[in-house]
């Protein structure tokens, strides 16, 4: 799950890293007010999980209540690489004296966590690591012992972190490693932690990653996954029980296995078509998986037919063919749909399929033919 | 010969006394492998259906020899569970769970190089190994494999595992062994422990992998082929039409920052010399023409 900055900042809080206090406001009202009470000069930032809304006009500083309306009237309703702002955060501006760069994750290759920090913050870190690499210092930690004290203070001495401010970014440093490891983060970068003119080291921004898997260890995650803006359909497919992610083609796709469905999305691209959606059912594949796929699918306007993609392993295809048929009885078909049913016994589950066979139901042998198929009927648009 | 396990590979079920280790347990028995043990704290003394139940991996590999272990417990219970097994001086762990948290994932894998270095584990979030006529642990259907190889195949997605499987056997082209190695950040195995394995094979003669998205394991699987792999590669790597920044159900499937793309990765192993097949259809007929040649 991404988090919003200003979940972010709330997530950090919890973990005694230092940033701006600030509010979150829907409204120019609201945030006028908010500016008042956190103190001018004051930024308003746009609440949106895409990179570069700072470039995009999406960060704005503010020195009176005129100029607080004015800014947050234009950022709300902003759209932001696809990504409408319904939300802004406004914080009191700080006096910035350095911008520095930092983030943990975990460093697969290696199967250690991986710290970056850099005197250049404030950029981009990709840019930075082409012209610049020796500003970046990469720390690796070993989970069994975790980021020591003195392997903090190596590492803001390697990344060329000003004298004076080392004491204070190394503390940070270890209060960061502590949010991601003990808040189970995927990623956590802050970019710029600044070194205000007062001395003191804090986060101006926050981007977290929590690793879902742990959701069950983190009862307090339930309030940032409620402020999620999902897509109409990828909460209805969540709450379905679904793995489904909306794409902008016509070919409506419903496959068995992240890798079996990744697979579809490739072949119907090879055969000249656009995937409307990645789906997968998950193991099973039974009468109520499918039908659940099929209602959220058929509330997809772009969809103009449906490719079915399933690899019959532990479930045996006449299970997975009865699973469709009874699905079928369910729900009502708003597009063609065709049907690629391969693996144990296949046979026995091509017979259950034919009696279904209709103008709007054809089976396929291969993956590929399916695949040709689907776009064939999406190109006409029959739906 | 197969790699990691035969048929002489005895294996004890952690979890056997649940429903999926049950179910599980009970298939990989039925298909031959010899199953001789489950774990169930609390348990020791029962059976299920004739397999005998211990407290802990160390009465179980105590009593029956056993060498191979299959967890199927629920996350929360899975760091400890492959711990157990490696602390018992199990040499082979195989790890079906989904969904364990990332930092489990890594404290394992550092808790495995340090302190058991002769233990290898297989996932998590995999559907296991299958040497075909000899062995099978894991959730893979026995019924799509054919023995007799020639081909080792090695692949990161579970469907996809199966599919390939399925359109090598169709055509009638034998696995020596088939090995999921799972789609999360931290697999205990990866591409170029399977890869080393199958050229140290002298049954297996050419290679079959399945990649995906995210990562960089496919280009640095590039890289060892072209350095140390003599037999044919034919590879698929699936999520060319991914989209960036979206995680396609397995933890490790995502593009970020034009890293882990599927393109780039194709691009890596066809340098390597590896045939690269644009779906798994093609991989298995590009597999099949190769096997006639041979």
């Amino acid at each position: 799950m991404d988090l919003f900055e200003y979940q972010g900042k709330d997530f950090f809080a919890r973990y005694g890293v230092p940033t701006s206090t600030g509010e979150l406001v829907r409204d120019p009202d609201s945030a006028v007010a908010a500016a008042r009470r956190v103190g001018f000069p004051a930024v308003i930032k746009a609440q949106v999980q895409v990179g570069g809304r700072g470039k995009a006009g999406g960060v704005k500083l503010v020195r009176d209540e005129a100029e607080a309306r004015e800014v947050a009237t234009a950022i709300l309703g902003m759209d932001i690489k696809g990504h409408t702002v319904h939300k802004i955060w406004v914080e009191h501006a700080s006096d910035i004296a350095r911008e520095y760069y930092v983030s943990f994750t975990l460093d697969r290759g290696v199967k250690q966590y991986l710290c970056l920090l850099s005197s250049e913050g404030g950029v981009e870190i990709e840019e930075v690591a082409k012209t610049n690499p020796d500003a970046i210092a990469r720390v690796h930690i070993d989970p069994l012992e975790g980021l020591t004290e003195d392997e903090a203070a190596r590492a803001v001495s390697a990344a060329g972190i000003d004298e004076a401010s080392r004491t204070g970014v190394a503390k940070v440093l270890l209060q960061l490693y502590q949010a991601f490891v003990e808040g189970d983060a995927d990623l956590v970068e802050v970019n710029p932690l600044i070194v205000k003119t007062d001395g003191q080291v804090h986060a101006l921004d926050a981007k977290v990653t929590l690793d879902d898997s742990a959701s069950y260890r983190h009862p307090e995650w339930d309030a940032y996954r409620a402020d999620m803006e999902l897509d109409g359909r990828e909460a209805l497919a969540r709450s379905k029980g679904l793995n489904y992610i909306g794409l902008d083609g016509a070919v409506g796709i419903i496959a068995n296995g992240a890798g079996l469905a990744m697979a579809t999305l490739d072949v119907v691209s090879q055969a000249g078509g656009r995937a409307a959606n990645f789906l997968d059912l998950g193991g099973g594949a039974g009468a109520d998986a499918m039908a659940n796929a099929l209602e959220v699918i058929n509330t997809d306007e772009k969809v103009q037919s449906v490719l079915v993609n399933i690899f019959g392993g532990i479930t045996r295809c006449d299970e997975v063919a009865k699973g469709i048929q009874e699905a079928l009885d369910r729900v009502e078909l708003t597009f063609p749909m065709v049907i690629r049913l391969d693996g144990t016994n296949a046979k026995e589950g091509h017979a259950i399929l034919e009696e279904l066979l209709s103008d709007k139901i054809r089976v396929e042998e291969t993956m590929v033919g399916a695949a040709r198929a689907a776009v064939e009927l999406a190109k006409k648009g029959e739906r | 010969m197969s790699i990691f396990v035969d048929e002489n590979t005895k294996v004890i079920v952690q979890g056997l006394t649940g429903n999926q280790g049950r179910f599980h347990g009970l298939r990989n028995r039925d298909y031959g492998t010899k199953v001789v043990a489950g774990v169930t704290p609390g348990k020791a003394g029962t059976d299920v259906d004739g397999i005998p139940v211990y407290d802990s991996v160390k009465e179980a590999a105590a009593a029956t020899g056993a060498t191979a272990s299959f967890i199927v417990v629920p996350p929360r219970f899975a760091a400890d569970a492959i711990i157990e097994a490696a602390a018992a001086g199990i040499s082979f762990v195989v790890c079906i769970t989904e969904f364990i948290p990332a930092k489990d994932e890594a404290m394992v894998a550092s808790v495995l190089r340090r302190n058991y270095p002769g233990t290898r584990l297989l996932g998590p979030n995999c559907p296991g190994i299958i040497s075909p006529g000899r062995c099978n642990i894991g959730i893979t259907s026995g019924d799509i494999a054919l023995p007799g190889g020639p081909v080792g195949i090695v692949s990161r997605s579970g469907t996809l595992t199966y599919q390939a499987l399925y359109e090598l056997s169709q055509k009638g082209v034998g696995q020596t062994t088939c090995v999921g190695i799972g789609g999360d950040p931290v697999p205990g195995t990866n591409f170029i422990d399977c890869l080393a394995a199958f050229e140290a094979d002298p049954e297996t003669k050419a290679v079959l992998m399945i990649g995906e998205i995210g990562g960089e394991e496919e280009e640095k699987a590039a890289a060892f082929i072209k350095e140390h792999i003599t037999k044919p590669v034919v590879a698929y790597v699936a999520g060319v039409t991914a989209p960036p920044g979206r995680k396609m159900g397995h933890a490790g499937a995502i593009v970020s920052g034009g890293h882990g793309t599927a393109q780039g990765k194709m691009d890596a192993l066809r340098e390597a010399g590896v045939v690269v097949a644009v779906n798994p259809t093609e991989a298995g007929d590009r597999m099949v023409e190769i096997v006639e040649r041979l």
